[in-house]
């Protein structure tokens, strides 16, 4: 099978700061593909580079056959690459329903109409709330706004960034499930950028683990789940040491 | 290649960071210093003005670079600071004191045009400011009492410590001297809490507040100051005119002081002297290019705006840090010289948020 998007050793600056140093990254189609790291690795700006907001200095970025490398963000939006950027991003004075069909955009087919219902099926938190301006929404409803416009594009890929961001257990929960769904019902494939391993590998099919601008471990969720780097790292699990504290002297570092 | 090593804390607020830059300041004191006797007097005048240029700059730099308030309408500060003065002049005022109450004027005007101001943020206050100097261009047209009307006022001939103002030397060292002090008030308010509360209220308002700067006072303090400069400016531009009228101070003037700031690039008082340069200097450079170029090319009319904003637009476009901007990187280059990396302003595409001023 022929990967939906596939990023090869690409290095992405800012300024003189390499912030991505040759990462390389397959997403199948539909897939859930997530990419974890702690803070400054590097994961939002592997999601501005395929998108467009940021040029690579290196390497090549290929989406269904296409070089999209360096492409205006616009065009690759019309490709189907739908970003949802982090910290949400909604349209503060337009209407819920305008910002929805903000997403649709660039669409000329008449599926637009049955789009918004199928998103405001998803989100049903959001259909009451249709005329009022997406500013006064919580954070938990801009959230499923901003990925109901992402949806409005009917993205063969769409790549979220921090969706939990900022949301109680019980909201990431909630959005956690409607990824999966859309995942599984829509047929959209993800790639998702996250600081809350648990929950991203929890929905996902294969990770990538990176820090400071490399991609440090790949694998099947499964596999990664299991894995002891990534469950002390990530998910907080500790192996205690024989007086039953946990033990410091042999710390694991990639670097 | 230069690395400071830092041994006592004076050094972390030192005007001058190294040797070096004592070094080029003090050439560049001994330069201006000795201009008189270089130039003639035209050249002398020219340079008096920007100069004056300057002082205002430094005005609307703390508002505009600092605060991030814009104002456009600091032609009216100009336009207070230039009438009061000659008014106090004209009634016998010696002229030391008259400076200085037109300069505590200006800011007095300043501070309570920067209350309702408070409440306005970004397109609604610049608008409010043209507000503000369309009504005094008018309260000079019509208090003829005071400022003469459109029949304008003459501004008196002043001494200072028994030397007439009205010689070029003489007006030169004082716009100078005036300046150096200026600058001076500037870098220490900024090197101090005054200075980086301002610096706080451009960068974010709510952690500004919750720091406990106080929003109203701060803002309208930077007001007060930016106005005190501009009414400084605007005593010494009155004996640059030599004869005052409302013309002088119109919108055109606010513009051109914004685009000095902006062009000189934000957020520096470099930035402040080299868009003086520009803005005093370019007109004459071009009126010289004129001469010079065949006449069916000179005689185009309109060339020296013409020329004038596609320079402006160019730097806009390529350099919106300013001339500053422009400066820094060639210094970096030199300072870091065999080791400079060619990457380091680069940009993206897009903004970045360190890269944003508002």
């Amino acid at each position: 099978m022929d990967a939906l998007l596939e990023l090869q050793n690409v290095e992405t600056y800012y300024g003189p700061i390499m912030a991505i140093r040759g990462v390389s990254l397959k997403v199948f189609p539909q897939q859930i593909v997530s990419v974890l790291g702690a803070n400054g690795a590097g994961k939002t700006t592997v999601l501005k580079t395929i998108s467009g907001a940021m040029d690579p200095r290196k390497g090549s970025v290929r989406f269904g056959g296409d070089a999209i490398t360096a492409r205006d963000p616009d065009q690759v939006a019309r490709l189907g690459i739908a970003h949802v950027p982090e910290g949400r991003e909604v349209f503060p004075f337009l209407s819920v329903d305008e910002n929805l069909r903000m997403g649709a955009f660039t669409r000329r087919d008449s599926g637009v109409r049955g789009d918004l219902d199928l998103v405001y099926d998803y989100f049903p938190s959001l259909a009451g709330q249709r005329k009022l301006a997406a500013g006064f929404l919580s954070g938990g409803q801009q959230q499923m706004l901003a990925i109901g416009r992402a949806l409005m594009l009917r993205p063969k890929l769409m790549l979220l960034d921090e969706p939990s961001l900022g949301l109680s257990p019980r909201l990431v929960h909630e959005i956690a499930e409607i990824i999966q769904r859309l995942n599984t019902e829509q047929k959209v494939t993800m790639l998702l950028v996250e600081q809350n391993a648990k929950m991203a590998l929890e929905i996902s099919h294969f990770g990538y683990v990176m820090e400071v601008g490399r991609v440090v471990m790949q694998d099947s969720c499964e596999r990664l789940k299991s894995a002891t780097d990534i469950q002390e790292f990530y998910l907080g699990m500790k192996d205690e040491g024989v007086r039953g504290r946990r033990r410091w002297k042999v710390r694991k570092t990639w670097r | 290649m230069r690395f400071v090593l830092k041994t006592h804390y004076g050094q972390d607020v030192d005007l001058f960071k190294h040797s070096g830059q004592r070094f080029w300041y003090a050439a560049l004191a001994i330069m201006v210093g000795l201009a008189p006797w270089i130039m003639d007097d035209f050249y002398l005048g020219e340079l008096s003005l920007v100069f004056i240029y300057a002082i205002a700059g430094i005005g609307l730099m703390l508002l505009v670079g600092y605060t991030g308030l814009v104002s456009l309408g600091h032609a009216a500060f100009l336009a207070i600071g230039a009438y009061s003065h000659a008014y106090l002049l004209g009634h016998g005022v010696p002229f030391p004191v008259a400076l200085a109450a037109a300069t505590l004027f200006s800011a007095v005007i300043g501070a309570i045009v920067g209350l309702p101001a408070l409440r306005m943020i970004g397109i609604y206050l610049a608008v409010a400011t043209l507000a503000f100097a369309i009504i005094v261009e008018q309260v000079l047209s019509h208090w003829e009492s005071v400022t003469g009307g459109y029949r304008g006022m003459p501004v008196p001939e002043a001494e200072l410590f028994g030397l007439s103002l009205m010689g070029s030397q003489t007006f030169y060292y004082l716009c100078l001297a005036l300046l150096v002090a200026s600058l001076l008030a500037a870098l220490n308010l900024l090197r101090g809490p005054t200075g980086r509360s301002f610096i706080a209220i451009r960068d974010s308002e709510i952690s500004a507040s919750s720091m406990g700067i106080h929003l109203a006072r701060t803002k309208s303090r930077a007001f007060a100051i930016s106005a005190g400069f501009t009414g400084l400016a605007g005593g010494l531009f009155a004996h640059k005119l030599g004869y005052l009228a409302p013309d002088a101070f119109t919108l055109l003037t606010s513009i051109q002081l914004l685009l000095m700031v902006v062009v000189g690039g934000l957020g520096s008082l470099h930035g402040v002297i080299f868009g003086a340069i520009f803005i005093g200097l370019l007109p004459q450079a071009i009126a010289f290019l004129r001469d010079t170029l065949p006449p069916a090319a000179a005689q185009i009319p309109g060339l020296e705006p013409g020329i004038f904003g596609l320079i402006l637009v160019l730097f806009l476009i390529y350099e919106p840090l300013g001339i500053y901007g422009r400066w820094r990187k060639i210094r970096l280059f030199f300072d870091e010289f065999p080791l400079y990396r060619s990457a380091t302003y680069r940009r993206q595409k897009s903004y970045l948020r360190t890269e944003r001023v508002r």
